[in-house]
């Protein structure tokens, strides 16, 4: 989809979320769910973060790093793609305590979408890094630049751009997946809505406002990094003509 | 010692049996998501009328969790007289989620197929629905199979979701174990080592399938 329909169907479900919480079966639910949407938000938000740190580092460590550390970078990312977000959530949760090592929820929450994320993303900026000619490199070489000042300058710059629409596609997954958290006793979004369904049985009432709010979301970050991308494709084609 | 060789050995048939419920979950869900994704990928394809809810249903579903949309359809259904148990609506949810993904891959795969071929089918006097079945899909599965095959993976990931509903798959039936003795290292542990098994011998399958249909397209 463009850019303008996607902006116009995130119009177009917030109004709908507004329209619906000002009827009154729906009332009642409204400030406790948009509690919730924030906590989503926040391990979202913090999660993302962790997992570009983990993607970045573990990729350039598999491709440029010492053996020891190509080898955990490797093992990091088939155990954490190899494996369920929602078994390595509750291993962090259940198991962890049991070598003496007691998170909050919020924490384990954090680590857990972040490092099984940074593990897919990782492949991500390792494809995106892949994928810059070699042909820049050489030059690189020709005008004497060291390994390091090369990724800095040279190829970082180019392969940011490829990973901008696969890294949306990771946030987007890891939005989804912080409805996992529910499952710890975080009170996100979808543990509210449980609890409140529980406590009215409006199910459909309450399922339907919280696919709207994650659709919001979803639909935001989309169109954040639509934008962030036609932003970098400009600064690069400004960078070419010079 | 934190982990303890006897219990592991104790709890590990009883996991193995709850495996196979995650494996009926991973291909039955994925029998619907396969086809219903190609389902919604014609749709798509056709009239704006019919592709415009399509696209907007699928995109709805893309966007929000697979827990939410599994509770939607475990509560939900019931209040419409619909009464499912746990594992039929977990598999539906799975499939669902899964078909909006698949249709994306199918969708891809058809637009592939250079339009000469429909207008060699029209040439021909071949019915659409002739053209399709025997010309155009013939031609645009193979190239996909190993994208299917990735969301195959994908899937059999989710599954541990259906713990929430209380499906007894390994994920539920570790918790089950754990709360009983107390001791969550060994099943969660192993959940986790079931899980890698078994997704990289299907990685090595998937390869295995790609370089199999590479050969026969190549022939």
């Amino acid at each position: 989809m463009g850019l303008r329909s996607i902006i116009a169907l995130l119009l177009a479900t917030i109004g709908l979320v507004v329209f619906l919480s000002t009827l009154e079966p729906f009332r009642i639910f409204v400030p406790g769910l948009l509690g919730g949407a924030w906590m989503t938000v926040r391990i979202a938000a913090l999660g993302s973060l962790l997992a570009v740190v983990f993607g970045v580092a573990s990729a350039l460590s598999a491709l440029y790093g010492p053996a020891p550390l190509r080898w955990l970078a490797r093992t990091y990312v088939e155990i954490f793609r190899g494996t369920s977000a929602l078994v390595q959530l509750f291993w962090l949760f259940f198991v962890l305590p049991d070598f003496g090592i007691s998170l909050e929820p919020f924490t384990v929450a954090v680590l857990a979408l972040g490092l099984n994320v940074g593990a897919y993303g990782a492949e991500v900026v390792r494809a995106a890094i892949q994928t810059v000619p070699r042909g820049q490199w050489e030059a690189a070489t020709a005008v004497n630049m060291t390994q390091g000042q090369m990724l800095r300058r040279i190829i970082l710059p180019q392969a940011v751009l490829t990973m901008i629409p696969p890294w949306g596609n990771l946030f987007i997954e890891l939005l989804k997946s912080t409805a996992l958290v529910s499952l710890i006793t975080i009170s996100d979004l979808s543990f509210m809505a449980q609890e409140m369904n529980q406590t009215t049985m409006k199910t459909i009432d309450i399922f339907t406002l919280v696919l709207l709010i994650y659709l919001a979301i979803s639909l935001t970050i989309t169109i954040a990094m639509r934008l962030l991308e036609n932003a970098a494709s400009r600064g690069l084609a400004r960078g070419r003509a010079h | 010692m934190l982990w303890d060789w006897g219990y592991a050995l104790e709890i590990l048939p009883v996991l193995a049996k709850a495996a196979i419920v995650t494996i009926e979950a991973t291909f039955l869900g994925f029998l619907i998501a396969a086809s219903l994704g190609l389902v919604f990928a014609i749709m798509r394809m056709s009239g704006p009328l019919v592709a415009g809810p399509v696209t907007l249903l699928v995109e709805l579903v893309r966007s929000t969790p697979l827990l939410i949309q599994i509770f939607f359809l475990y509560f939900v259904l019931p209040k419409f007289g619909v009464t499912l148990d746990a594992f039929t609506a977990g598999v539906l949810a799975l499939g669902l989620h899964y078909a909006t993904y698949c249709s994306e891959v199918y969708r891809a795969g058809l637009e592939n197929i250079p339009r000469g071929q429909w207008e060699a089918s029209t040439a021909l006097n071949l019915s659409s629905f002739t053209t399709f079945k025997d010309i155009i899909l013939p031609q645009a599965i193979p190239p996909i199979v190993p994208a299917l095959g990735n969301y195959l993976v994908a899937l059999f990931k989710e599954t541990p979701l259906l713990s929430a509903i209380a499906v007894l798959e390994l994920m539920q039936t570790a918790k089950i174990l754990g709360s009983e003795t107390f001791r969550y290292v060994e099943p969660i542990t192993l959940v986790g080592v079931i899980f890698l098994i078994m997704s990289l011998v299907s990685a090595v399958g998937i390869r295995w399938v790609e370089r199999a249909l590479n050969r026969r397209t190549a022939r």
